[in-house]
């Protein structure tokens, strides 16, 4: 992709008016209840999560908030989740499988939070143990990359059975900026690293690892309207699979994924 | 992200330097005092005079831990193929598959310790600061399942600067694919120990460092998620040295114990013992 379009997607998705966590379970969703807390030490406001109906049926929904002004940014951590984060979405989850919903992740962060009270409480711990448990989740489980998908935090609730984009959406494993800024010492060589680290919805689809991608239109209802028929679409292929095989459709998918060569003659 | 420990193994291959072994130094790399190479290695590389654990290779680390000649390599002939065609990848990789003699990061096999048949798997933060990209990845999830079907523990040690980022999204989704064969792995029962090494940091500690069932630790090794100077960048202030290290991460309860060198090997053929994993007669 060209830099000038890269250069927008970039603005468009750091935009504070793009939907956030908050307008989609009012948009696409009723009877949002929010649900606090991860039982161990307390609730970040980074995360948002609780029960909603989707089409009438109960879904559990999970996401990074993102504010729409500085106040709600600053109260949100700018959707920079710490450990209580990932574990109340883990609870969540969990919570979801025993009473037989699917769940449904919203992603934009720019990745988990760097700080000395995430590193004390276990973030590596907290991410993984969601890597691990997802995975073995007996329930359908959806993630939808909506904005930013920065890495490992990023990561941390979309470990799905079906992976979605939006049109402009990003997901990498580091920040163009971070590594324009390590492998050239360079931060304002943020498009170029974009650019190398193949990071679109494009690209992720290409790579065979998301499976679709969500057109945003020229207004946000029909972002919301689009947003809504994917889902719908994506819960009906996996409504009728039972609870070992959406395990085994969620290993298998992650599983192949991976480019390298073998058995090489000298 | 891990800038600080990237930027070790930065592309310019005349600044490889931290590349090449530290354990054949003739001084210390903590207290500096000067060290016979033939005592050091005897010592396991571990200074007699500070206690320092130095960065080991991964051959040197499985010459440490398994029963002589009993290591056989699996998955070793595989390499990476430049999923993203990013500039200078291919360069650097054969620059260091020539110094290490290594195709990727990590050394993955079956030996047995005090006779114990064990699968292994050794990162090597010589290669590319032992970063994570599609090979790291397959190797242990292969390990994993090899280690399934046979019924055989496996004990990793781990060491990485995070994910390889010249693999992109590759690099990233290892993270999943690994913890997902780790769940399967114990779903079917079997003992899995981590040995935090330095540095484990980065997307590895968030993936399968942190899931053993068991996770021991050499003394003050790194052993964190975020990089130290992106968390000085934004608190803006300095941190203490023992942060991140293997003694804080035991202090706020996220590994089991701190094993030194010395009592490496003992310490995990008696875990084995203690789960049902028996020397076989005559091994």
């Amino acid at each position: 992709m060209d830099q000038k379009t890269l250069a927008r997607q970039i603005e468009i998705i750091h935009d504070a008016k793009r939907p956030n966590i908050d307008d989609l379970v009012k948009e696409i969703f009723t009877d949002f209840i929010e649900l606090h807390g991860d039982r161990f030490y307390g609730d970040d406001h980074a995360i948002c999560g609780g029960i909603a109906r989707f089409n009438g049926t109960p879904v559990t929904v999970i996401g990074q908030r993102k504010g729409h002004t500085t106040k709600e940014n600053i109260d949100a951590n700018f959707g920079m989740a710490h450990p209580e984060g990932y574990r109340k979405a883990l609870r969540l989850a969990k919570q979801a499988e025993k009473f037989h919903r699917p769940v449904i992740c919203f992603v934009d962060t720019a990745g988990a939070f760097c700080g000395v009270g995430a590193e004390e409480r276990g973030q590596g711990e907290a991410i993984a143990r969601n890597l691990y448990e997802f995975m073995g989740l007996r329930i359908p489980v959806i993630s939808v990359i909506t904005g930013e998908g920065g890495s490992g935090g990023a990561l941390g609730i979309a470990v799905a059975n079906e992976v979605f984009m939006m049109q402009n959406a990003m997901y990498s494993v580091i920040s163009p900026r971070g590594c324009a800024s390590i492998l050239w010492k360079d931060a304002a060589r943020e498009l170029d690293a974009a650019q190398a680290l193949q990071i679109t919805a494009d690209d992720l689809l290409r790579f065979g690892m998301i499976e679709g991608i969500i057109k945003e239109g020229k207004t946000q209802m029909s972002y919301y309207k689009n947003m809504k028929t994917a889902l719908t679409a994506s819960l009906k292929r996996l409504e009728d699979m039972s609870g070992e095989a959406l395990q085994q459709q969620r290993y298998d998918k992650f599983r192949k994924i991976g480019v390298f060569m073998e058995n090489i003659p000298e | 992200m891990l800038i600080d420990l990237f930027q070790k193994t930065r592309e310019n291959s005349h600044r490889i330097k931290p590349q090449k072994p530290q354990n054949d130094g003739l001084t210390c790399k903590k207290c500096g005092v000067e060290l016979s190479p033939a005592k050091y290695g005897k010592n396991l590389y571990v200074c007699p005079n500070c206690g320092a654990h130095a960065r080991l290779l991964a051959k040197t680390r499985i010459r440490q831990i398994a029963d002589k000649d009993s290591f056989s390599e699996l998955f070793g002939s595989l390499q990476t193929l430049d999923p993203l065609g990013f500039e200078g990848y291919p360069e650097k990789i054969a620059v260091l598959r020539e110094k290490t003699g290594m195709n990727d990061a990590v050394l993955t096999g079956t030996c047995r310790i005090d006779g114990i048949e064990s699968c292994i798997g050794v990162m090597d933060s010589h290669f590319m600061m032992a970063s994570m990209g599609s090979v790291v990845g397959e190797k242990l999830t292969r390990l994993f399942e090899y280690a399934a079907e046979q019924r055989l523990p496996v004990i990793l040690f781990t060491c990485s600067g995070g994910a390889r980022m010249q693999e992109g999204m590759f690099s990233l989704l290892q993270m999943a694919k690994v913890s997902g064969a780790v769940a399967k792995y114990s779903e079917a029962g079997g003992l899995y120990i981590t040995v935090l090494t330095d540095p484990t940091t980065g997307g590895v500690t968030a993936s399968f460092a942190m899931l053993g069932d068991i996770i021991l630790a050499e003394p003050e090794a790194t052993v964190g998620f975020a990089g130290r100077r992106v968390i000085e960048g934004t608190i803006g202030e300095k941190l203490p040295d023992s942060f991140q290290s293997s003694e804080f991460v035991l202090e706020h309860g996220f590994c089991d114990a701190i094993v030194p060198r010395s009592r490496m090997k003992q310490t995990l053929s008696s875990l084995l013992s203690l789960h049902g994993y028996t020397a076989k007669r005559g091994g």
